[in-house]
């Protein structure tokens, strides 16, 4: 693009003495040399990006016409699917965004998982990640509430009484959050305030910090191998990896194909399939909340039913509560159980291998546990799978270990 | 479908046994599955580009739901534009109170009385297809039958105890129900429930099952007046991106030449 480490001139040039213009464009997009390696997986750290920035865009204009008000939070968004101008699409985006960013964010997470992006030197970016996926999980869980329809009022109100499980300041707790003795207008108040203002703005920040911590150690790559550790040298710079590439043009026009399928299977669920058989838009949610009256069948959204299904195979209240918390932090821990010598699954055994499946199938099978009734024999079945959970990750200090690995390469594979 | 989970976990993952490949690649199929909601439900099909059945469930709606529930998020105005009628048409033959053309489907009972009189405030139908679906609308409209240990002296088949009364009942008729026990496996006995009409109604059971499809027809459309919009749309966008995509794969592999 002509904006290399030349002095630029111009309008460039005026600003670039002025800020770190062409600085920031090379170190993260032009002169930011990226494996060449990348695969299928890697598509999903862009896109988590820009649902990111779908999210804000269409959550500005839905704040335009919303009113956070129990007297009138489910007319507002009825009036926005009605009779605002294009209200429909805005909403749809944003409902449809919402449940995507989370297939997206555990595609991501997944490749992580599989090619051991979280072993050193990228433990940060690991926990940065993770504390990324705590913060947008409170912020779909807050946002669920603001159509205030029942799903929206049950499902925050089994929610938050879970802080009431916790010994001596629970109940106080749970007060606390609510503002009132149950789900009520100052509930909705405040999740409003949070989930337009407080939490996109630490995931913004957040957002920023992953890609700094990302750009400063450089990106992982299916094979494991540390580019950085190899030979340098490639056609655009004498200390650069061997092995890597310019991010920008190579990976941005890569990444582009990527966004316009992502934007076909959006657009085919906005447009053909918007409450996709009641996952991303629940039936009962179009019932205006109703204090009295309970659902029969209070299920929280798809993404959370994995940690709701360890909540309930614990039979103590407030173990459960420790159980699907323990559920979370023990993905903070990852980096530090992993002991393998290797970081790639394809260099890993087959104990790693099957490990990794079992944890797959486990978490499938917990996400839809948490979204059918807890029969006897579904209970049954959470147990055995939440042990399994947890094995996956407390036993990877030993399995990690002895497993035998392949030797690792220096350079990555012709290919 | 599975070839190609199949196929993209062997990229991701290399070589790994057969039998695990499969088993992964099963695993996708949960995730469809979907819970059905209890009793069976007689399936409608909905046609919203049929004008002429939407008009019909207009005029029903107006005549037979809209005194005691409201749609008050609906507009005249939307209806008539959607449906091809004049703001005249609609406001001599379907609007029954002082409303304007630009106002939504409100009603005059107050809703602290209408509880009082039937137990529950009757809900407001502009959002009912989308929680309680086509399907159970039809079934649920269809399933009224004497009960004269209720109050109103119907109960229904999918509504247990509802507090409505069959308001269609001049068309259907009433509908009384028998109960046929089959001896099963085990010991087992397998109970169901038939309704038989008595043959009063003015219409034969096939008219008021259209009419009744017509209704939900409605109600359908009223629970998202958009979609037909939004489904024709979303055609022209899924073209536009088909062709950004062939650009797009073009553009990458230009660059991607000189990588090897």
């Amino acid at each position: 693009m002509g904006l290399r480490n030349t002095e630029a001139t111009g309008v460039v040039g005026w600003f670039d003495q002025r800020f770190p213009l062409l600085k920031v464009w090379n170190e993260h997009l032009a002169q930011y040399y990226a494996p060449k390696n990348f695969n299928f997986w890697y598509f999903f750290g862009s896109l988590a990006m820009m649902v990111l920035v779908i999210q804000i865009l269409t959550g500005i204009f839905l704040t335009m016409n919303y009113k956070p008000d129990a007297e009138l939070a489910f007319a507002s968004v009825e009036y926005i699917m009605r009779d605002v101008e294009w209200g429909w699409l805005i909403r749809y985006m944003h409902s449809t965004g919402a449940s995507l960013f989370f297939v997206v964010i555990y595609m991501h997470m997944f490749r992580g998982l599989m090619y051991g992006s979280y072993r050193k030197p990228r433990e940060l970016i690991w926990v940065f990640g993770m504390v990324l996926y705590l913060a947008l999980m409170a912020e779909a869980f807050m946002g669920y509430l603001l159509p205030w329809g029942q799903m929206s009022y049950w499902g925050a109100q089994v929610i938050i009484s879970l802080f009431g499980a916790i010994p001596v300041v629970g109940e106080d707790l749970s007060l606390w959050i609510r503002g009132d003795f149950v789900i009520a207008d100052a509930t909705l108040n405040r999740f409003f305030a949070f989930h337009v203002i407080a939490v996109p703005l630490i995931l913004v920040i957040l957002v920023f910090l992953h890609i700094v911590a990302l750009h400063a150690v450089g990106s992982n790559n299916p094979e494991g191998i540390e580019i950085k550790d190899g030979p340098k040298g490639n056609r655009w710079s004498d200390t650069a990896p061997a092995d890597g590439i310019p991010f920008h043009p190579y990976y941005s026009v890569k990444d582009i194909v990527g966004v316009v399928v992502f934007l076909m299977i959006f657009s085919a669920i906005m447009f053909f399939a918007p409450e996709m058989g009641g996952w991303f838009l629940e039936k009962d949610n179009f019932i205006p909340a109703d204090p009295l009256k309970t659902p029969e069948h209070i299920v929280p959204l798809w993404y959370f039913t994995a940690f709701y299904a360890i909540l309930r195979a614990v039979p103590d209240k407030f173990m459960g509560v420790m159980a699907m918390f323990g559920a979370i932090i023990m993905l903070f821990l990852l980096p530090w159980l992993d002991r393998s010598p290797v970081k790639s699954i394809r260099y890993k055994g087959i104990i790693s291998k099957m490990a990794l499946a079992i944890f797959v199938v486990t978490f499938v099978a917990l996400s839809w546990l948490g979204t059918q009734p807890a029969t006897p024999t579904a209970t049954m079945f959470a147990r055995i799978f939440s042990v399994l959970y947890f094995a996956f990750f407390l036993l990877m200090p030993f399995y990690s270990k002895m497993d035998r690995t392949k030797p690792v390469p220096d350079r990555l594979p012709e290919h | 479908m599975n070839m190609i989970i199949q196929k993209l976990l062997q990229k991701s993952f290399g070589a790994l046994p057969k039998a695990l490949l499969v088993s992964a690649s099963l695993l996708t199929m949960p995730l469809t599955a979907q819970a059905s909601g209890g009793a069976d439900l007689d399936h409608v099909e909905i046609d919203l580009s049929d004008t002429e059945s939407l008009k019909n469930g207009a005029k029903v709606f107006m005549d037979y739901c809209l005194s005691c529930h409201s749609a008050k998020y609906m507009r005249f105005k939307r209806m008539a534009d959607d449906l091809g009628m004049t703001d005249e048409e609609v406001l001599e033959n379907l609007v029954y109170s002082d409303a304007k053309i630009h106002d939504t489907m409100e009603i005059a009972m107050p809703e602290a009385d209408a509880a009082l009189w039937f137990g529950a405030a009757p809900p407001d139908l502009s959002v009912v297809s989308r929680s309680r679906g086509a399907d159970w609308l039809y079934t649920y409209l269809r399933s009224f039958y004497v009960d004269k240990s209720r109050p109103m002296g119907v109960n229904n088949l999918v509504f247990k105890d509802v507090g409505m009364p069959h308001v269609l009942w001049k068309l259907q008729g009433m509908q009384h129900i028998e109960e046929s026990k089959t001896n099963m496996a085990y010991g087992k006995e397998k109970i169901e429930h038939k309704l038989v009409a008595d043959g009063t109604g003015s219409m034969s059971t096939e008219e008021y099952d259209k009419t009744v499809s017509d209704l939900v027809n409605f109600l359908v459309y009223v629970g998202e007046p958009i979609r037909s919009y939004r489904e024709s749309l979303g055609l022209y966008v899924l073209g536009f991106l088909l062709i950004l995509l062939v650009l797009t794969i073009k553009l990458k592999k230009e660059y991607w030449k000189d990588v090897h």
